[in-house]
C-alpha cells in the first residue's frame, strides 16, 4: 500500500469525490459526515448539507458528534423541526443523494443497523435504522460508506433495516419505489456500484496497492468485479490537508481524538 | 395552565408508576435534570417514548424505571452503544424490556398526528424494511385516491411529555429555539405536559413573530432548572458536553460501576 494516508483517509477522499456542487445531501453522522464536508470545503462548495436534526445547508466548522450539535444549527441556512424535516423535505422528494454507513451490508446494498443474531435475543443490539429505512428508500440515489471487512460485507443480513436492492433485479420497482436506490458504495479497498441488470454490487475501482485478491478475502460473498477495473486515483496533497485539518479542529473541539 | 413550581413538585404531581412518558430533545435541550428527578422519585414500569434514547433514558432504564421503550434510534451519538440499553435488551438487567422500534420518520409523524388529534399517521415509509415483521404497530393502509400502498403508525399519545427550553415568562409561556426537534409535537400530543427552563423573565422577547413559543394554557407545570439539559446543551446558555458523552461509554458499561455512579450524581443530588 501506498505510504502517506491511510486506507480509511482513501475511503473518505473516495466518497467526497461522488458529490458535487448541485446535490442536495441527506448526511449520516460519522464517514458520511465527513465525506460531505470534505466535498464541501474541496471541489464542491455548493453543496447543501442537510443532516436530520433539522439543520438544512448547514456549513460546520468541525464534525459534528452528534447529529444535533450546535455548530450544525448555527451555521445552517434555516433549521426546521424534525418532523418537518422527515416530511417536507425528505420525504417530500427534495434529497438528491442520501448518503449512510452501515453495520453490515450484503451485495445488493441492504443496510444492517439493528440486531446481531436474532432480533429477540440479540447477540448485539444496534442502535436500529433512526433516519435510514426512510432515507434508503426517498432520496433521488443513495451512497454507501463502509469498512470493507467479512463483518461488514456480509453473505445474508441478520436483518434488514434500510432496503437497498432486495433481492436484485426489478425488486426496488415492485415494491412500489421510483427512486434509483444505493448507486455507489465506497470501502478503505474499492468502490462498487450495482450491476445495472442484476443489482449485484460490482467492484468498479481499487484503491491504490489493493489487490483483487484482497478484496475477495475481506467480501462475504464471492464478489464480481467489472471489466476493466480501474484504479482510484490517491488523495492530492489538498484533499489530505483539507481532510486532516478538519479531524484536527474536530478532535481540540471534542475534547481529545475520538 | 401553566404553574410555575418546583421541579420535584412538577415531577410528583405528573408522572405516575406504569406512565407513557415522552421525554424529547433532539441531541439539543435533552431534559435530564427531569429525568434524574423521576428516577430519585423511584417511579416504576414507565414505558420511554424518545426517537433517541441518549444517556437520559439509558439512565432511567439502567436505574429499574422502565419496562418498555418506543424509539427509532438507540446509540451513544458518535460514541457508539448505549450499554444499559443494550444490556435491558441483551441480558434483562436490571430487568426485560420490551423494545417498539420505529424509524425516525414514523416517530416524528407519530407524534404529529397526535398533536393533530388524529388516530394515525400515515408515511410512505419502511418500505423493504424488516421492522414491519418485528413491529405489529406498523401496519399498511391504501390511499382512498390514488390506491398508493402506505406505511401507517399509531399516533403517540403519551401521559406525560417533558422537555427543556432556554426561557418562560412569569406566566408559564415557553420559548425555545435552535434544534427544535419533535418537542411542540409532544407536548401538543401528550395528556400531560411539563418543561424545565433554563430561565424565568418578565418579557419572553421572542426573537421573531414565527418562534417556537408554546403558550402557558398548552403546558402544565414550568419549572427553573438552569443547566437542566446538560451533558446535552442548550443553545445561547452552555454547549454539549461531549466529553461526557464519551466518558460515559466507560461509565455505563459495568453494572456496578454504573449504579454507583447513579448513587453519586443522581439520588444524592438534587438541583
Amino acid at each position: 500500500m501506498t505510504t502517506g494516508y491511510s486506507p480509511s483517509e482513501m475511503m473518505v477522499v473516495a466518497a467526497s469525490r461522488a458529490l458535487s456542487s448541485d446535490d442536495v445531501c441527506f448526511v449520516g453522522i460519522g464517514a458520511p459526515s465527513a465525506a460531505c464536508n470534505l466535498a464541501r470545503l474541496t471541489h464542491a462548495p455548493g453543496i447543501s448539507l442537510v443532516y436530520e436534526s433539522g439543520t438544512i445547508d448547514t456549513r460546520p466548522d468541525v464534525l459534528p458528534l452528534s447529529i444535533g450539535d450546535g455548530e450544525l444549527c448555527a451555521t445552517a441556512l434555516t433549521t426546521v423541526p424534525v418532523a418537518e424535516m422527515f416530511q417536507y423535505w425528505l420525504q417530500g422528494g427534495r434529497i438528491t443523494i442520501g448518503f449512510l454507513g452501515a453495520a453490515q451490508l450484503d451485495r445488493f446494498a441492504n443496510i444492517n443497523t439493528t440486531v446481531i443474531g436474532s432480533y429477540d435475543r440479540p447477540t448485539v443490539r444496534l442502535p436500529g435504522g433512526g433516519g435510514a429505512p426512510e432515507i434508503a428508500s426517498a432520496c433521488q440515489e443513495t451512497y454507501v460508506i463502509a469498512r470493507h471487512t467479512p463483518r461488514v460485507l456480509v453473505g445474508m443480513l441478520d436483518f434488514v433495516t434500510s432496503f437497498g436492492h432486495g433481492e436484485g433485479g426489478d425488486h426496488r420497482r415492485r415494491l412500489g419505489l421510483t427512486t434509483r436506490g444505493p448507486s455507489l458504495v465506497v470501502t478503505d479497498l474499492c468502490m462498487l456500484r450495482p450491476d445495472d441488470e442484476t443489482k449485484e454490487l460490482t467492484v468498479v475501482s481499487l484503491h491504490e496497492g489493493v489487490d483483487p485478491a484482497d478484496v475477495e478475502e475481506a467480501t462475504g460473498w464471492p464478489v464480481r468485479f467489472a471489466p476493466g477495473v480501474e484504479r482510484t486515483p490517491s488523495p492530492t496533497d489538498d484533499e489530505l490537508t483539507v481532510l486532516r485539518d478538519l479531524h484536527r479542529r474536530t478532535e481540540l473541539a471534542h475534547g481529545g481524538p475520538a | 395552565m401553566a404553574t410555575i413550581v418546583p421541579l420535584q413538585e412538577a415531577i410528583a404531581t405528573t408522572v405516575a408508576d406504569g406512565d407513557t412518558v415522552a421525554m424529547e430533545g433532539f441531541t439539543h435541550l435533552i431534559p435530564f435534570a427531569a429525568g434524574h428527578e423521576i428516577i430519585r422519585q423511584g417511579r416504576r414500569e414507565l414505558t420511554l417514548v424518545r426517537m433517541t434514547p441518549d444517556l437520559v433514558y439509558d439512565q432511567l432504564i439502567g436505574a429499574g424505571c422502565a419496562s418498555k421503550l418506543v424509539f427509532s434510534w438507540g446509540g451513544n451519538p458518535g460514541v457508539g452503544s448505549l450499554h444499559r440499553l443494550r444490556d435491558a435488551v441483551e441480558h434483562d438487567w436490571p430487568g426485560p424490556l420490551e423494545l417498539e422500534e420505529h424509524s425516525h420518520a414514523a416517530m416524528a409523524n407519530a407524534y404529529w398526528a397526535g398533536a393533530a388529534g388524529l388516530p394515525f399517521a400515515p408515511l410512505r415509509g419502511y418500505v423493504g424494511s424488516d421492522l414491519r415483521d418485528v413491529n405489529p404497530r406498523i401496519a399498511e393502509v391504501t390511499c382512498p385516491f390514488t390506491g398508493e400502498s402506505l406505511a401507517a403508525v399509531p399516533a403517540l399519545r403519551p401521559d406525560v411529555a417533558i422537555i427543556h427550553a432556554q426561557r418562560a415568562d412569569r406566566d408559564g409561556n415557553v420559548l425555545l429555539e435552535g434544534i427544535v426537534g419533535v418537542q411542540k409535537e409532544a407536548v401538543l400530543a401528550a395528556a400531560r405536559a411539563v418543561v424545565t427552563v433554563e430561565e424565568i423573565v418578565d418579557d419572553l422577547a421572542a426573537p421573531s413573530p414565527n418562534s417556537i413559543v408554546l403558550p402557558r394554557w398548552a403546558v402544565d407545570a414550568v419549572a427553573v432548572v438552569p443547566g437542566g439539559a446538560r451533558p446535552s446543551y442548550t443553545s445561547g446558555y452552555y454547549d454539549r458536553d461531549n466529553a461526557f458523552y464519551r466518558a460515559w461509554d466507560d461509565i455505563s458499561r459495568d453494572r456496578d460501576r454504573f449504579t454507583a455512579w447513579i448513587a453519586e450524581h443522581v439520588r444524592r443530588e438534587a438541583p
